[in-house]
């Protein structure tokens, strides 16, 4: 089976064609799409094992030798990436049965959702840096739909920025990548590496690598370019909002780890020490944010900017707990963002509003909620032993190794920020008086419906934390690709 | 209002089927030359809108009653099939093949199946463009 590293972004986009034809039979959709990611699901489990086993795997596709064709490729980090993509979005397709509407089920929302999850892991997948911007741009246009699905007004307004704002970075993606081409003459990231190395990164190399820190940013929320997230992400409603903020700008940082680890590693004085700067400076962005607003998505979605900052602090060091501890962090953000973003989803349904000062009591009428709550913010903060833990530590270790004793004070100080952040949203939410806030009347059949995929997730994300054990294989795997170019560099030109 | 097309209308009645054969003539000559799928599959909507133009969306529907989602379906799974179906030969994905047929009256014919893939293509390019062509200028 050569060519099981793209049958997690296969599947989906057969499951996609195929809702095509079933518009109007809502029953159809839901059922379809949940098969869909359950089989991509068990092909991504599997990959997982088969890189475990057997190493990087690689192939060209249509049979092209490695340099020349496309060539997609599916190491650890890759393979883990592809698995939690495929499971968030499985969650969040479930808990979207009762959050969504038909109206919006009625018009392409499950197929939209499934093309975007080709783009994700084909972006996650390929070694072809031009072939990430063909997928980048499947993602996009399918999160074009999402964002503009419902035809709200704050909808229609929020998704011109946000088109306008990729349009933009998609443009300078090729222009970026033009540049590339021009200097090493070669598409394939193995190759790019490869040559990078041969003429030993001279300044325009480092120009390049500042180039493509600027559109990754734009799309992985990087401080300054994170200005368009907050607003736009705020627009649509909280299933499209938790795919967003769970998986669009992982894919932004991973483009930045893997070009960060595989192309510019000559100079890294120079490029990752302004990686590190602007990570740190992400965090502060995001720290004020996270305090400054009384609105629950807000809150929420100014910790994915703290946590991109992290996560990138930690890839910057380029030392293997830095490393390890960034792999560990962004795949522990993942399922930690979709589970707050649909509790928080939850919350909003119960009390009928996002604004804190108009909740209260929630803990008296909504207990499980209040304590899956808890345990989702206390992970996000990274109390041992929960997911976040192990991340942040091994950041932490990675910066002092390096030196950087500055930048490890700010995340340390950040998780303190971030522990602050969400447990105002428990204090204000769920503590005081029931009955000074009337909550409308809902559905308690929906409300535990819409439980069971958040708790799901939660489950999850504390599995994660407290079988870090288990893991660790995984990780080490994951890390040594990244800090050993030659091993991804041979799997891709192995004849 | 009423206007007065008779000649665009008549014109266009005998224009749509030149336009539409050098759309398949274009499709088929891109194997080798300039053209393909995609071009074909945009002369083919060239023509349909120019139908748009002369008459009016509902004759249009009529004369061509497909739903034109549904095409872009059938076309993106005849594509995707053909690259898949590399899978079954344990072959890299989009791996094609092709081999010299001896056909009655064509005589010796290459065929490919990278020929069906570019039928997806143009099946997709026409249900895209026109739905959207449909969709924007069915609200005026």
């Amino acid at each position: 089976m050569i060519n099981l590293l793209l049958f997690p972004i296969i599947l989906p986009f057969l499951f996609a064609i195929i809702l095509l034809f079933f518009k109007e039979n809502i029953r159809a959709q839901r059922l379809l799409t949940v098969i869909g990611l359950l089989i991509s699901l068990v092909a991504a489990l599997y990959l997982v094992a088969t890189v475990k086993a057997d190493g990087v795997q690689a192939i060209t596709l249509g049979s092209w030798p490695a340099p020349f064709g496309i060539s997609m490729v599916s190491d650890m980090l890759s393979a883990l990436l592809v698995t939690t993509t495929i499971l968030i979005t499985l969650f969040v397709v479930i808990y979207s049965f009762n959050a969504i509407g038909e109206e919006r089920e009625r018009h392409f929302y499950y197929p939209a959702i499934l093309f975007m999850i080709t783009g994700i892991n084909g972006a996650f997948t390929t070694g072809d840096i031009f072939n990430m911007f063909v997928f980048f741009e499947v993602l996009l246009i399918a999160s074009y739909l999402l964002i503009v699905l419902g035809g709200e007004k704050r909808q229609l307004r929020e998704s011109i920025k946000y088109i306008l704002v990729n349009v933009i970075s998609s443009a300078l993606f090729v222009i970026t990548v033009a540049y590339l081409y021009s200097v090493v003459g070669t598409l394939n990231m193995a190759d790019i590496s490869v040559k990078i190395a041969e003429i030993g990164q001279p300044g325009i190399i480092t120009v390049i690598a500042v180039l493509f820190l600027l559109v990754f940013g734009v799309k992985g929320s990087l401080f300054p370019l994170y200005f368009w997230l907050p607003g736009s992400y705020s627009a649509p409603p909280i299933p499209v909002l938790t795919l967003f903020g769970a998986l669009l700008t992982k894919v932004g940082i991973y483009a930045i780890i893997r070009t960060y680890t595989l192309f510019f590693v000559h100079d890294t004085g120079f490029t990752h020490g302004l990686l590190s700067a602007l990570a740190l400076l992400t965090i502060v962005a995001g720290c004020i944010g996270a305090l400054a607003y009384f609105d629950l998505k807000q809150i929420i979605i100014y910790n994915i900017v703290i946590a991109v900052g992290v996560i990138l602090f930690g890839a910057a060091q380029m030392n293997e707990a830095g490393i390890s501890g960034a792999v560990f962090y962004l795949i522990h953000d993942m399922l930690i963002k979709g589970a707050l973003f649909l509790l928080i989803g939850i919350i909003i349904y119960v009390t009928g509003t996002s604004n804190l000062r108009k909740m209260g009591g929630l803990m008296k009428t909504h207990a499980p909620l209040g304590w899956m709550y808890l345990i989702a913010a206390f992970g996000l903060a990274g109390i041992p032993p929960l997911s976040g833990f192990v991340g942040k530590l091994l950041i932490v270790k990675g910066a002092f190794e390096a030196g950087d004793v500055f930048g490890s004070i700010i995340i340390l100080a950040s998780s303190l920020v971030v522990l602050l952040s969400v447990i105002r949203i428990f204090v204000y939410a769920f503590w005081g008086d029931p009955t000074i806030v009337e909550l409308p009347k809902t559905n308690r059949r929906t409300f535990r419906k819409m439980m069971m995929p958040a708790v799901a997730l939660v489950i999850l994300s504390v599995l994660f934390g407290v079988g870090t054990e288990w893991l660790v294989p995984y990780m080490t795997d994951a890390t040594d690709v990244l800090l050993q170019p030659s091993i991804y560099i041979d799997a891709v030109l192995k004849e | 209002m009423k206007t007065n097309d008779v000649i665009l209308q008549t014109t266009t009645k005998l224009v749509f089927f030149i336009i539409f054969l050098f759309s398949i003539h274009i499709f088929f000559a891109g194997h080798y030359t300039p053209g393909g799928g995609f071009v074909g599959g945009l002369l083919t909507t060239g023509a349909i809108v120019l139908l748009l133009l002369a008459f009016d969306l509902k004759t249009v529907q009529k004369a061509l009653p497909f739903n034109f989602t549904i095409v872009t379906g059938i076309g993106l799974l005849l594509a995707l099939g053909t690259a898949a179906g590399s899978i079954f030969f344990n072959v890299p994905f989009f791996t094609h093949a092709f081999d010299d047929f001896t056909l009655p009256l064509f005589g010796t014919t290459s065929l490919h199946t990278a020929m069906i893939f570019d039928a997806g293509v143009y099946l997709v390019v026409v249900g895209a463009a026109v739905t959207m062509i449909q969709t924007i200028g069915g609200d005026a």
